[in-house]
């Protein structure tokens, strides 16, 4: 398998861990990541909100790019699928919309097509469950998670608005963190913030909410018996993980879960070790895990 | 016909007891609504379950509620396809507590964010029709009123007909994950309707109404972009793009705003234009003391965020998370290689000078593949 891959902003600044893992495990999964080194920011939202013709255009480039490799494209960040998906949702809709975005590439010796080769973008996630396969994942499983309680959070950007995030095709994209979960030996941690937000958006205008927001979801995970949580988008593990001690001190409980990136939460699975997936950067302790998966492992 | 068991939230303030659970078994059409089924265990089961509905078509915005969790108006929702939604969650995972035929019930509450009456009824006053109020839900236009109608161009009110079709049903209130964190958040419902007059060519009160809601500390800078109100519309109003707009606007007037909300925008979009991926460094420093480099006259605002997001800084640094140069010197980071970086700043050119802004509510989606009789007809 070959994709040209998008790692996004946060997964090359203050989350590396995620980057490099994802590297790691793809060789092992022999997935061939083409990375799109030329390409922009999505624009997190942030962009639209300032200009919504920007935003579309600097993700149209990003397709273009994409689709000049012939290949499908992959994210690693659930914020990357949801502001890239919204852009094509409207590039898609109208050809003379598209055909004014398009001016601005052509310069560039630049396109994009709706629908070229098939064309898609998928988060890491949705490819693992829908083109990788499962079945495939499990064969791979050299130390089952047995006994290790995950809680699965999502972020937003890749469950809602459903319309717009291909669910009438893949109506359970909302249950594939718990899948690969179970296809990995672990046992899935229900509670209520699974697919809440994290509040990273608003981190520097309202600190107090957004942070309310993460320590509860936190919180409510370990009240239902998580020893960790996964996720798909670096984003949210700001808030939930970076930020955790501040988050611990707005909800006035202590807090202390670790926060798996998803392509950690596989490596571990695979084999790997947490220092090699990048787990001794995080800020919540990831020992917990370490120690359960030492304890759940036959002897 | 299908038997299909409702598990109602039930509460009565003058009974003395906490909420509980309550099961009715109904039986209808796949094709009825979960309202029909609540009427039809009133009817049947319980006279005394009490819900607030009228119109039964998703006019008239009563009958709002949860379904399995998602609030949505009971009248619009299929009773089976609200059984599909039950029973997906309930299969999903092999080791989850959900499982088991029980719980393949559909789970029925009152609205969220909300105090609950009775039962499905909640008080819409003080989360829902006191902060439509807040946002001075009229027109307020210049000068003496003209002797007939206003009149305005057609094309000058398209921008707001989506704001116009909201039903004041509550759902994204209910639904809002910003309001269920800071319960003061003025709210979707109440900053849609505010688009509504800030987008209207014939207020005369749109800078006003801007500055008024990017001020509040519970204003458009509130709203976590979850996209949670969205799904929840019955009507498609979209109330998080109806407050992205209402920043737009704030970010065109340039105003200011204590919460950093225009100063973050601004930094994004100058640094996406400099560097073609995320300076988080510049970011932060830029979001809270906008040109501090080389002015050096950061604001009282501006020293008290970069001073309360130290600690978080200081552990980054220790973990080995930001412990390198261009994760903490403002301005290292990189740009794209070998003139990507321009092909970016062409991108921008050509955007800010035209800033269209497509909305498929209005201009609605293309159908590109004609029908067979039509592909013969232009052949």
């Amino acid at each position: 398998m070959k994709v040209a891959y998008w790692p996004g902003c946060v997964s090359r600044g203050f989350t590396t861990e995620l980057h490099g893992s994802m590297e790691l495990i793809a060789e092992r999964m022999g997935i061939e990541l083409v990375t799109l080194d030329r390409a922009n920011c999505c624009g997190a939202g942030v962009i639209a909100e300032h200009n919504q013709e920007l935003a579309d255009t600097l993700n149209a480039r990003t397709f273009a790019l994409a689709q000049q490799t012939g290949l499908g494209m992959m994210n690693i960040c659930s914020t990357c699928q949801g502001a890239q998906s919204e852009c094509q949702q409207r590039l898609d809709a109208d050809s003379a919309y598209r055909a004014h975005i398009n001016e601005a590439l052509a310069g560039q010796g630049l396109e994009y097509v709706k629908g070229k080769d098939g064309f898609a973008n998928k988060n890491f996630l949705w490819l693992l469950v829908e083109d990788y396969g499962l079945d495939k994942l499990s064969e791979l499983v050299t130390r089952p998670l047995s006994g290790l309680r995950v809680g699965p959070f999502y972020g937003c950007y890749v469950v809602r608005p459903k319309d717009r995030l291909g669910y009438e095709e893949h109506p359970e994209r909302d249950l594939y963190l718990e899948k690969v979960i179970e296809a990995l030996g672990g046992e899935v941690v229900e509670y209520d913030g699974a697919r809440k937000c994290c509040g990273f958006p608003i981190i520097t205008m309202n600190r107090e909410t957004s942070l309310r927001q993460a320590g509860t979801h936190v919180g409510d995970a370990l009240d239902a018996g998580a020893d960790c949580l996964v996720t798909p988008c670096p984003l949210c593990h700001l808030n939930l993980d970076m930020q955790q001690p501040e988050a611990a001190k707005v909800v006035n409980r202590d807090l202390d879960l670790a926060v798996l990136h998803l392509p950690q939460l596989v490596g571990l699975a695979l084999g790997f070790e947490p220092k090699q997936l990048g787990m001794s950067r995080h800020i919540a302790s990831t020992d917990w895990v370490r120690e359960r998966l030492e304890a759940g492992a036959p002897a | 016909m299908a038997e299909y068991t409702l598990k109602v939230r039930r509460y009565q303030p003058e009974s003395g007891e906490g909420p509980y659970w309550e099961e009715f078994k109904v039986d209808l059409d796949p094709s009825l609504s979960v309202l029909d089924g609540i009427l039809q265990a009133k009817d049947r089961d319980d006279g005394s379950l009490s819900v607030r509905c009228s119109c039964r078509a998703a006019i008239c915005g009563s009958c709002g509620m949860k379904v399995n969790g998602s609030s949505t108006l009971a009248c619009k929702t299929q009773i089976g396809h609200a059984q599909e939604q039950a029973s997906k969650f309930a299969n999903a995972t092999q080791s989850g507590a959900r499982t088991g035929a029980e719980d393949t019930a559909i789970v029925v509450e009152p609205m969220g964010n909300m105090p609950v009456i009775k039962d499905l009824i909640t008080d819409m006053e003080s989360t829902h029709w006191e902060k439509v109020r807040r946002v001075t839900p009229w027109l307020l236009p210049a000068g003496e009123p003209p002797e007939r109608e206003y009149v305005v161009e057609p094309e000058s009110m398209i921008d707001i007909t989506q704001s116009m079709a909201c039903i004041q049903c509550g759902a994204c209130v209910s639904a809002c994950l910003s309001m269920e964190a800071d319960p003061d958040f003025i709210g979707p419902a109440a900053l849609a309707k505010a688009y509504r007059f800030v987008g209207d060519p014939r207020d005369a009160e749109t800078e006003e109404r801007l500055h008024d809601l990017a001020h509040d500390p519970h204003g458009i800078y509130d709203c976590t972009h979850c996209f949670s109100c969205i799904d929840a519309c019955p009507k498609g109003v979209a109330p998080m793009d109806q407050i992205m707009r209402l920043r737009r606007r704030a970010g065109e007037q340039g105003i200011e705003d204590p919460h950093n909300g225009h100063n973050h925008e601004a930094a994004f979009v100058k640094i996406i234009e400099k560097k073609g991926t995320l300076d988080e460094a510049l970011l932060q420093q830029e979001s809270y003391a906008p040109g501090v480099k080389g002015k050096l006259k950061p604001s009282k605002a501006a020293i008290e965020g970069l001073g309360k997001s130290l600690p978080t800084v200081l552990r980054a640094i220790r973990s080995g998370k930001a412990r390198s140069l261009r994760k903490l010197i403002p301005g290292v980071h990189p740009k794209l290689p070998g003139g990507a970086q321009d092909e970016v700043k062409a991108i921008y050119k050509h955007a800010e000078e035209h800033r269209e802004e497509f909305n498929i509510y209005i201009q609605g989606e293309e159908d590109l593949e004609p029908e067979p009789d039509e592909e013969e007809a232009t052949a």
